[in-house]
Formats: C-alpha cells, sequence, structure tokens
C-alpha cells in the first residue's frame, strides 16, 4: 500500500515568548499584560505545529504633532489627537492590546521637547489607559540618550517594551532597560545580518536575549513590501532552524510606514472615486499589516480603527480554535 | 556540526595517569573544558592504561556524569566491554564502534534499539578498510540496510567512512570525502558522516593546519560530525566558518561568539 509523502516541516528553533506590561502583582499598575511570539513553525501553519500566541496590535499615540496627520486619521481621532492621554483612552476603546507612544516631539525638528516633558508625557498616558506600554524614541541618537533614560525611569516597573537599540547606539537604552526592568527592541536597517549583531551586542552588554524584540524595519505595500517580507522570512527560517539569535518577536511598524505612501494620503487621482477615496489609506494599512503578518510578525503597530478592526478580525480567522491552549 | 570531544582517552598520558591514580579532578576538567569549547558530546576511551577496561570505562563515565549530561561515546572495539558498559551508563550515549560485517553491526544496531543509544559504524569489515571509493560507500549502505531493518533511526547512525594519515595513505583523504558525499545521499533524512579527524594528521608537521584545513574540506561534502579536539580554538573557529560558508547559519560581524554562544556546553 502506497501512502502520501509527509510534507510537514519539521523544526528544531522556536520564537521565544515575550512578556508585556506588569499589574499590580507583578510590580507594576497595568490591567492587563500581552504575550507575544511562542510560534514552532511559520506564520499560521497550525497543521504543522504550534503556531504560538495570537499577534497584538498596538495602536500608535505620538506626545505631539498628531493634528498633522493626514485628514482621515483626524476624523477618527477628533480632539485626542492633541493630548496624548485621551488619545490613548480613545485607541484602547478601538480594542487595541498595546498602546505605543512614539516621543515624536522629543526630535530637535519637531519640538525637541525635554527629558522631563517626556517623562511627563509617558506617566501621563500611563494614567489614562490599562493596557501595557511601548516606547519609542524620536530616532536621532543623542536626543533618544536623553529622552528614554527619563521616559524609562517613569515608566519603572511597568515592563514597557522600549525602542530602539541600533547597532551603532545601544549601550544606553539597554542600560536604562536593564536598570528599570522594561523589554527592548531592537533595530536593525532591513539587513540580516546587523538584525542578528545587534542582538549580540545587547546580549554582549547583559540583556537577555529572551526580552529582546526585533524591529527589521517597515515598508509598506508598494514601497519595498518585498523586501520586507523576505527579510523578515529569511530571519524566522533561521529561528525555526535553531538560530537562538534570531528567535525573538518582531514588531512591524505599520501605520507610520503605511500612511506615509502617497496611496494613502494624496489627492485624488485618476480611477480613483471621492467616495472610495478616504478608504485607501485604511486599505493601505490593513493589506501591510495583513502582508506582513503572514510574513512572521507578532506584533504590529497600527493607526485607523477600521484597520485595526480589520486586521483583528482576519486573524481571528488565521489563528486555530484551540490558540489559548498554546 | 556535533563535535565529540577527543581529549578522555587513555592514549593521553594526563588521562593515563589520571585513570592510574583515579585522580577524578583531571576528569572532570576535561570534560568541562571540552563542553565550554563546544564540544556536543564526549568521546570515553581507556586506552592501554589500565587492565581493567570495563571499571576504568565505568569510573570515567560516573566522574563524566558529575559534571556534564552531555552524550558520552563509550570508545572501545571490544563487544564484552561495549556490551556490559552501555546498559550502565545513565543518560545519552553512543556505541563507538560496530564493524560494518552484518552479523556484528546488527548486534550493536540491536543493543543501541535496547538502550536508546546512538551508533558509530566503521566502513571496515573482515578483510579491512576498502582501498578505495566504491568498498567504502558499500559498506556504508551495508551499515544503513542494517540500521533500517534493525529499527535504529538513521538520525541515531553515524557512519565514519575511516581515515588514514596522509602521509602512510595519500590518496586516502579524497576517497573519505567522495565516500562522505555519496554515502550522505543514499536516504533522506541521512545518517550522519563522521570522521575521527585528528588521525589525518598521525605523526605529521603541522597537525593542526592539516586537521583545520580537511576539517573544511569534508564538512563541505557533507560530514556534520567529528571525533575531535575542541580545545583546539581554531580548529573549532574553522568549524563555525565552514557552517557559515555552507549556509547553515546567518552572517553577522560577531557570528563566531553568536555560534559559541549557541553551543550546547556554554
Amino acid at each position: 500500500m502506497s501512502s502520501l509523502p509527509d510534507v510537514k516541516e519539521k523544526w528544531t528553533g522556536k520564537v521565544n515568548t515575550v512578556v508585556i506590561g506588569a499589574t499590580p502583582e507583578e510590580g507594576g499598575t497595568r490591567t492587563s499584560t500581552v504575550t507575544i511570539g511562542g510560534a514552532e513553525t511559520l506564520p499560521f501553519l497550525s497543521f504543522e505545529g504550534a503556531v504560538g500566541r495570537r499577534p497584538a496590535i498596538a495602536a500608535e499615540v505620538w506626545d505631539s504633532g498628531g493634528e498633522a496627520w493626514p485628514e482621515v486619521l483626524r476624523q477618527a481621532y477628533g480632539e485626542a489627537l492633541s493630548s496624548p492621554g485621551e488619545w490613548a483612552k480613545k485607541a484602547v476603546e478601538f480594542g487595541v492590546d498595546l498602546i505605543c507612544l512614539r516621543l515624536m516631539g522629543a526630535h530637535p525638528d519637531s519640538g525637541d521637547r525635554s527629558p522631563q516633558q517626556c517623562a511627563q508625557t509617558v506617566k501621563e498616558v500611563l494614567a489614562a489607559v490599562g493596557v501595557p506600554l511601548i516606547i519609542w524614541g524620536c530616532g536621532v541618537d543623542e536626543k533618544d540618550n536623553q529622552i528614554l533614560p527619563a521616559a524609562s525611569a517613569a515608566a519603572k516597573g511597568e515592563n514597557c517594551l522600549m525602542g530602539t537599540a541600533r547597532e551603532k547606539n545601544y549601550r544606553t537604552i539597554v542600560a536604562v532597560c536593564l536598570a528599570d526592568k522594561h523589554k527592548l527592541i531592537a533595530e536593525s536597517p532591513l539587513d540580516i545580518n546587523i538584525a542578528k549583531q545587534v542582538n549580540i551586542l545587547c546580549s554582549d552588554a547583559g540583556f537577555p536575549v529572551g526580552d529582546i524584540v526585533i524591529f527589521p524595519t517597515t515598508g509598506a505595500l508598494g514601497y519595498g513590501i518585498e523586501y520586507v517580507y523576505s527579510i523578515q522570512e529569511r530571519g524566522r527560517l533561521a529561528a525555526l532552524r535553531g538560530d537562538k539569535l534570531l528567535g525573538q518577536p518582531v514588531i512591524c511598524d505599520v501605520g507610520f510606514e503605511a500612511w506615509r505612501a502617497k496611496e494613502a494620503k494624496a489627492p485624488p487621482f485618476e480611477g480613483v472615486t471621492d467616495e472610495t477615496r478616504p478608504y485607501w489609506g485604511v486599505m493601505w494599512e490593513a493589506a501591510t499589516a495583513l502582508v506582513l503578518l503572514q510574513a512572521g510578525a507578532e506584533l504590529v503597530v497600527m493607526r485607523h480603527p477600521d484597520a485595526i478592526q480589520y486586521v483583528r478580525k482576519a486573524v481571528d480567522r488565521f489563528m486555530p480554535a484551540d490558540e489559548e491552549k498554546s | 556540526m556535533y563535535v565529540i570531544g577527543e581529549r578522555i582517552n587513555g592514549m593521553f598520558t594526563d588521562v593515563k595517569q589520571a585513570l592510574r591514580e583515579k585522580n577524578a579532578e583531571v576528569i572532570k576538567d576535561l570534560a568541562r573544558r571540552q563542553m565550554q569549547a563546544g564540544a556536543s558530546a564526549l568521546d570515553v576511551n581507556v586506552g592501554p592504561a589500565v587492565r581493567d577496561d570495563k571499571g576504568g570505562m565505568l569510573w570515567l563515565v560516573e566522574v563524566i556524569r558529575s559534571v556534564t549530561d552531555a552524550a558520552v561515546a563509550i570508545d572501545t572495539a571490544k563487544w564484552n566491554v561495549m556490551s556490559a558498559v552501555i546498559p550502565q551508563v545513565p543518560g545519552k550515549k553512543i556505541l563507538n564502534s560496530s564493524k560494518a560485517d552484518p552479523e556484528i553491526a546488527s548486534q550493536y544496531v540491536g543493543l543501541a534499539v535496547e538502550q536508546g543509544a546512538s551508533l558509530i559504524g566503521l566502513t571496515i569489515d573482515a578483510q579491512g578498510v576498502p582501498g578505495n571509493v566504491e568498498g567504502r560507500v558499500e559498506l556504508g549502505a551495508q551499515l544503513i540496510t542494517v540500521a533500517m531493518e534493525g529499527g535504529l533511526e538513521l538520525e541515531r547512525l553515524f557512519i565514519d567512512p575511516i581515515i588514514l594519515p596522509v602521509n602512510v595513505s595519500p590518496k586516502n583523504p579524497l576517497h573519505c570525502m567522495q565516500a562522505i558525499a555519496q554515502i550522505k545521499a543514499f536516504a533522506d533524512p541521512p545518517p550522519h558522516l563522521m570522521l575521527g579527524l585528528s588521525n589525518v594528521s598521525q605523526r605529521c608537521r603541522n597537525r593542526e593546519l592539516i586537521n583545520r584545513t580537511y576539517l573544511a574540506m569534508a564538512m563541505a561534502q557533507g560530514m556534520d560530525a567529528a571525533i575531535m579536539d575542541p580545545l583546539d580554538t581554531e580548529l573549532m573557529d574553522a568549524a563555525i566558518t565552514a557552517e557559515l560558508l555552507l549556509e547553515k547559519m546567518i552572517y553577522c560581524d560577531s557570528y563566531l561568539e553568536a555560534a559559541r554562544q549557541g553551543q550546547p556546553g556554554v
């Protein structure tokens, strides 16, 4: 008797799980925590093995400058865009698992807010919502090295996810995350070799690789997403083959990139009616998120409530029914 | 690379003396250092040090087990020693080694299956080591057949095509490489292919250089395990680098450190 060959892949490695947030029993003040990671096979292939925890969605909140977001987003959040606390509350109503507070206003070209102001904003958002927090710097090394220690201290004990550590600038953030007990985002510029290198640098500096989340840099639909996909996929395949320095969950900066696309925010152009126009950005964001979830992203940072809703429903369909047991 | 540390062998004077004096610290130290250097398993060979092979072997295993859970390869050519020692080894173990004659190999396969152990099979039979590639490949195939018939998963079979010193048998290194590539193609998943690496440079000058050059060459043909000296840092670095070049890992500037971090002994 002949039998069909077994086409299931057998993997030797797995993706670490990372817990973000701390409840009062754990020394924080969050009302919920989020666990990501744990996959033992490629995304959503539950017939092959454990797919790990359900991917989480974070809503992006800026400390200042949200008023300049595209019209469709301004309509969704309204007045709240000028108050990080109110903004975060509104996002939680939209059903996200975490808040990603981006300290954009600290950028020297967009407000140059001080470390004290940043710390104040962190406290404000922590007080406004109960979900765990991602705290993301402004991307300028020197400034991040000033604001992230203050932001970290303001959230001490809350087990936030702090970012980002980069190849040329990781020591300060590693030190503060260790001191204040936060998880760490390790960033690389769409380069699998550097992704691994940043992880080993952070590890050599004393940070446990099991507490790292990889940010491999995100690109939106139509703006290099194939490349982003293949980088994430290579990293995930290496992790499943046992590379412990790539076996970390992945975060994608979906909203930020999708809403930079001209299709998402430019005025109507040929073939696009005024009625469908407002949804282009929403669909652009949702499509970008879905593609990157298929590449193995465990955590997507998003903006528009309709896109968030759409992705959540899609994940409901992709996840096996018994996910909670894993 | 599955590195079986070669240093706990009565052929080495420090081990020989430790065996005679029952000096456990020397053995513990060698076990620890080999594991820290990246060994996956430890070979154990009493050598000519003591008359009581079985007693010497059991003492070495007991001492090793006090410092590591790593697999131990019981290295003896005597069936009576193997069959007496293996059941008394706690944890992961490897039978080192069986010849390829079916009646001999099936006995070893039976013991390995019964004891949940792995087995090293040599491509040598009653006629000795074949003088050509074909003979080695044939004996390799014979070992695979006996293993499959006896119920030993091929992941637990290591085939050693027997490397002879390059100064004695100049064609042998090339033959072994070709045999490795051919035997590897016999089954999917294939058995492990391995060598007692240091033998290639017996009584030669530049031993370390010969060992690590040959290691990289044999790995390119599919060798994925070796009995070798993990305390030779340059040799271990060559193994890691060969794996990098064979796309067994993703490059990063600190790939050596990264690979060492992932080692079982760390």
